[in-house]
Parts: structure tokens; C-alpha cells; sequence
């Protein structure tokens, strides 16, 4: 099946479709009088690149927070591939394969980049502590296979130069790279980026798509993309949602979406909608 | 230039992931142990064996445990003499009244203090930081509590059970210092090896992302609840092996007053000033708290000297505690990562010199 490329941007294109991976269903979220939530219902289909767009505050950060079990919708329900994970802890929802970065990176500073990707692969290993400090025949096979894999993704994400850097020290863009690589590593089933692309500069934000795009087209992780860049969204989405408030407003192919009064309103004001 | 890496390629996954991938680093270490099989006993006095070479490696031991907690898993402990404790008399405990062997003797009072260690490391899951430094101080208070009021322990307030003739199967006895010497280096040196193993692969890893970014540590699916507790009994497993250990060969008890709260500061001392997150540093730490006091002692005694005036013990007790103040806080501000970091720094220095580039 051949992905959306660069080229063919913001079409549907083949191999998106079938059964939904993850399910969204009327999710309400409130903290104390806020509303941050109010039934929210979206699905992600596979191999398919879905953009969250809104104003600040309209709660994108907040729906993916609840998918991946930081916050607990009431009511609501999070369906993963057929199975509700609503009430799961964010490690055993972690362990069904979501993986996701954060709006505001979170690397593990003290540690190298190749160590950030291993712990990615945390998951796919098994080695416990015993078999981990004899480090003897399992562990140490174990170590090398995973090793060998985390290179592969260094190699793709072109941070081969950096790979012993702590991760602490590195600038801001590439720190971005590494997070979505952590996230790669995990070999997610559903894949949620967080604003990869906020505080970038043109340049940093081109090859961020090019690698969210060559990752489509690698391995077809379904992808929630939350970005405030609306030409990025457009370029590199296959549908789009746009929250206000809490509550989802419009949803469709970017093109669809660019011209809904709604979100023109939510977006640029009453009067610019009119 | 002296200590290169140019030109040595690692051509495999195995290589690269050596425990010394560089030549220099890999003989340094063989040379390093040889003197400390041989040449430590040829040379050194018995004095010097027996009072502070078996001390400091038994705090080391101590102080690596506790830098599993503090320094990889970032989860503080104040009470980490009291677990040494635990493991001085489930030792004893076992080898003198249940005349269970030497080792496993060993082994049971590092695997009866992790579970103390697991016990008081539970809070570690809902509070963070300062509020887990005080509730594992509430350890140190409870485990001294119970050692000198359970009479089945240490038979009530003194609570001191001596150490019997050591013995490994009935035909090795352990008497003179050297032998000493040897168990305690052999029992340190192989669960140094472990630790640094451990720190390495994925356990190790997994402490460190709790340490650096938990929420984010919790996304990558592990599991806060079993690292965290897991780290509290490898931590607390290593702490009892050292309090078994320096009760066999060196206290010749076990003893409450010396698993005091003091020695809990003195524990965290060593892996500030050694280097926190650091194997080395564990080992720096301990020799340079463990040599303090004789540094100093030499030092007023040959000021005393000049002076004309005696230096007297009481003086010199108040002198070690202040120094050792000042030391914690100056690495606290000077060098967060205590002498493995300046160690480390050198290192980077003499690649490249003498050459400026």
C-alpha cells in the first residue's frame, strides 16, 4: 500500500481506512468548574495522520492527556482497537501501544540519546534485575538486539551525531527529534505527537514533517497531531478536528475544514466568519 | 594524550557496550584489582587493613546501595543506617543462633533489610522529595525502636550480639585481618560488578527516567510502583549486605549505636561528595569520609605541635563535623556531582592534552 507523500498532501490517500484503531466516545473532562472536555467523540483510523486543531485552551492537549491515562474522562469511554482503556493507568495503557511526546519535551535530561531510545524499547525487553546485573547470555543478547534496533531509528532520524550527547544538552529542535524517536522506539500501535513543531523555525518545522511523513510511510503508525501551524496541518494531515472550548466544532479534510465558518469564527472572530 | 579513544573502533553492538571499552580504562581496572588482592595485603599494616581499608569498603558498599536510591532512582532515604542495621542482626542472627553458613548468612540479611527497605520505601509512591526524606527518617527512629525493644532480636536495650569466629564450611576460619580483608573484598567487589550491570541495562535505565521525568517514565510504560519499590530493595539489599559485613569484620557485633542515625547523614555525605548516579563516585565518597578524621587529626596534632598546644578529642570530634558541613555544601553548590565528576572532567583534559584543540 502506498502512503500520502509530501506530494500528495492533504488528500486521502490509499491504505487509510477499516476498522478504527482508536475510538474517542463523548469524552467529558472537567476540572473543578472548568469544562475543559464536553463530549468530545473522534475516530482514528489506520495508517491515517489526524490533526487536532483550536485556540488555546480548546483542550487538544487535554484530549490526549485522557487517551493516554493521565486524566480519566467521566463520562466517556477510550476504545483502543476494541478494547476500552478509559480507567487504565497510563503505564498499562503505555504497555497496550500508545505511544506519545509532549507539548513541552520531556527527556530524560540525564541520560544519553541512545539511553532516551532505549527506554523506549522498556516494553520489548524483559530482562529483570537479576538477569540485568549478571548481565550474562539473556540480558547481554537482549541489550544488543535492542541496541541494534534504537540505531535503526537514530539512523532514520538523522541524530546519529549525537547519540551519546546528554539529552539534556541538546538544542530545543533536536530535542523534539529525539522525544518523537522515544516515542518510535516504543513500536506504538497509535501514536500521539503533542505540537512537534511548536517553537520551531521554518526550516526545523520542514524536516520535523518530513520525518512525521517518512514514519507514515515506513511503518503507517495512526497519528493524532496536535498543531497550531495551519499550513503544516494542512500539508501533512489526512483529516482534521477542530476543538472550541472543549467541544469538537468541525471535522473533515483540511480543505473541508479550511472553509467552515465555524472554525473561521473560532479562529479569526465573529465578524471575519460573517 | 596520554588517555586516547582516537583509533580504537568498535566494530560491534558488544564491543561498544563493554563494561571498559577503552584499553587504558580495561588495564587501569586489572591493575587496580591486582593491587587490591595483592599488593593491599603485602604492603599495608594490619592497623591499616583491619581499621580502615575493611570499614571503607563496607561503607562503600553502603554507599553504592544508597546511590542506587539516590543517585539512579532519585528517591532520598534518611534511614539507610537503620537498613545496614536490620542486616547487622538478621546476619548475626542467622550465623550465630541458627549457625546458618557464613555466605548465606550474608545473603539472608541482605534479602531480610530489602524487605524492610520495600516496607518503608511504600511511601516513596505518593510523596515525593522532602515529605519521603522525613518518612524514611521515621524508618531510622521505628527500626532502632524495634531492634532495642523486641527481645527476640538482641535481647533487649543494649541489644549487642557478638560475633562468633567466622568460619566458610567448617575449614576456612576467618581470624586475621588479611582474611578479613579478603571476604569483604570479595563479597564488594562482586556486587559492585552486579550494581554496575544493573545501572546499565534496563532496570538501570528505569530508574533513571523516574529520576529525571516520572510522568514521562510513565509513558513509556514503566511501571512507578514496581521500579520504585524495586529500587528501595536492591537499595536496602546492599545496605544490609554492608551492615552484615562490617559487623562480621570489623565491629566483631552488631550493634544499634552504630547503625545511628549520624551514620544516615555520613551515607549521604559520601554520595554527594563522591558523586551522585555514580559507581566511582560511591567508592570516593567512602574513602574520603572514612580518611577525613585521620587527615584532620594528623593535621591539628602537627598544628598542635607548632603551636605548643594539645589538641584534644573532643576538639578534634567538633573539627571533623564541621569540615564535613563544609564540604557537603560546598559540593552542593561547586560540584552537584561530587569528585566521579571532577574525576570525569580530568579525564576529558588529558584526551586531548597536551594539545589545545
Amino acid at each position: 500500500m502506498v502512503q500520502s507523500s509530501a506530494t500528495e498532501t492533504g488528500a486521502h490517500a490509499g491504505g487509510v481506512g477499516g476498522r478504527p484503531k482508536l475510538q474517542v466516545q463523548g469524552v467529558h473532562i472537567n476540572f473543578g468548574g472548568v469544562k475543559a472536555l464536553q463530549g468530545v467523540s473522534l475516530d482514528l483510523l489506520d495508517r491515517e495522520i489526524l490533526a487536532i486543531i483550536g485556540p488555546n485552551g480548546a483542550g487538544k492537549t487535554t484530549l490526549i492527556n485522557s487517551v493516554s491515562g493521565v486524566y480519566h474522562p467521566s463520562p466517556g469511554r477510550i476504545v483502543l482497537d476494541g478494547e476500552n482503556i478509559t480507567y487504565h493507568s497510563p503505564a498499562r495503557i503505555a504497555a497496550l501501544g500508545v505511544a506519545r511526546t509532549f507539548q513541552n519535551v520531556a527527556l530524560f535530561k540525564g541520560m544519553t540519546v541512545l539511553e532516551n531510545l532505549l527506554v523506549g524499547r522498556h516494553l520489548h525487553m524483559r530482562s529483570g534485575a537479576l538477569a540485568s546485573g549478571l548481565y550474562w547470555q539473556l540480558a547481554q543478547r537482549e541489550e544488543i538486539r535492542h541496541r541494534a534496533v534504537v540505531e535503526r531509528l537514530i539512523d532514520f532520524l538523522e541524530i546519529t551525531h549525537i547519540r551519546n550527547a546528554l539529552a539534556g544538552t541538546l538544542p530545543y529542535g533536536l530535542q523534539k527529534r529525539v522525544e518523537l524517536g522515544r516515542a518510535l522506539a516504543m513500536e506504538p500501535r497509535v501514536l500521539l505527537l503533542d505540537e512537534p513543531m511548536a517553537g520551531m523555525n521554518m526550516e526545523e518545522k520542514e524536516d520535523m514533517a518530513r520525518f512525521i511523513l517518512d514514519v507514515n510511510d515506513e511503518w503507517g503508525f495512526p497519528t493524532i497531531l496536535i498543531e497550531h501551524d495551519m499550513g503544516v496541518v494542512m500539508d501533512i494531515s489526512n483529516r482534521v478536528v477542530v476543538l472550541d472550548h472543549g467541544e469538537k466544532i468541525a471535522e473533515g479534510s483540511p480543505g473541508h475544514v479550511r472553509g467552515d465558518p465555524l472554525v473561521i469564527s473560532a479562529y479569526l472572530g465573529e465578524e471575519a466568519a460573517a | 594524550m596520554i588517555y586516547r579513544e582516537c583509533g580504537i573502533y568498535r566494530t560491534s553492538y558488544a564491543k561498544d557496550m563493554a563494561l571498559f571499552p577503552i584499553p587504558l580504562d580495561r588495564w587501569a581496572t586489572y591493575a587496580i584489582a591486582a593491587a587490591a588482592f595483592l599488593a593491599v595485603p603485602l604492603l599495608a599494616s594490619d592497623y591499616w587493613i583491619g581499621g580502615l581499608i575493611v570499614p571503607f569498603l563496607c561503607f562503600a558498599l553502603a554507599a553504592l546501595g544508597l546511590n542506587f536510591l539516590t543517585g539512579y532512582a532519585g528517591q532520598l532515604s534518611l534511614g539507610h543506617a537503620a537498613f545496614m542495621g536490620v542486616g547487622a542482626y538478621a546476619a548475626l542472627i542467622l550465623y550465630a543462633r541458627y549457625s546458618a553458613p557464613l555466605l548465606l548468612s550474608l545473603l539472608g540479611a541482605g534479602l531480610v533489610a530489602a524487605g524492610v527497605g520495600v516496607l518503608f520505601g511504600t511511601p516513596s509512591l505518593r510523596i515525593k522529595g522532602f515529605y519521603l526524606a522525613v518518612s524514611t527518617l521515621a524508618a531510622q527512629f521505628i527500626i532502632e525502636w524495634v531492634i532495642t525493644h523486641v527481645k527476640w532480636i538482641g535481647g533487649g536495650v543494649y541489644a549487642t550480639i557478638d560475633t562468633p569466629p567466622l568460619r566458610i564450611m567448617n575449614w576456612w576460619l576467618i581470624d586475621t585481618p588479611v582474611e578479613k580483608y579478603y571476604l569483604t573484598l570479595a563479597v564488594v567487589v562482586a556486587l559492585t560488578v552486579f550494581g554496575r550491570n544493573l545501572v546499565r541495562s534496563r532496570v538501570g535505565r528505569a530508574w533513571m527516567a523516574i529520576r529525571d521525568r516520572d510522568v514521562a517514565a510513565e509513558i513509556m510504560g514503566i511501571s512507578l510502583f514496581r521500579y520504585k519499590l524495586l529500587a528501595f530493595a536492591v537499595s536496602s539489599f546492599y545496605a544490609g549486605v554492608a551492615g552484615g559485613l562490617i559487623s562480621f569484620t570489623y565491629y566483631a557485633a552488631a550493634n544499634v549505636e552504630e547503625f545511628n542515625l549520624f551514620l544516615s547523614f555520613r551515607l549521604l555525605g559520601m554520595i554527594i561528595i563522591g558523586g551522585m548516579g555514580s559507581i566511582l563516585g560511591s567508592y570516593l565518597g567512602a574513602g574520603f569520609i572514612v580518611l577525613l578524621p585521620i587527615f584532620i587529626s594528623q593535621f591539628l596534632g602537627g598544628v598542635g605541635k607548632v603551636v605548643g598546644r594539645l589538641v584534644t578529642t573532643d576538639l578534634l570530634a567538633n573539627v571533623e563535623l564541621m569540615v564535613f558541613g563544609g564540604l557537603i555544601i560546598f559540593f552542593l553548590i561547586v560540584e552537584p556531582l561530587g569528585l566521579a565528576r571532577l574525576w570525569r572532567t580530568l579525564k576529558d583534559y588529558l584526551r586531548l592534552w597536551p594539545f589545545p584543540y
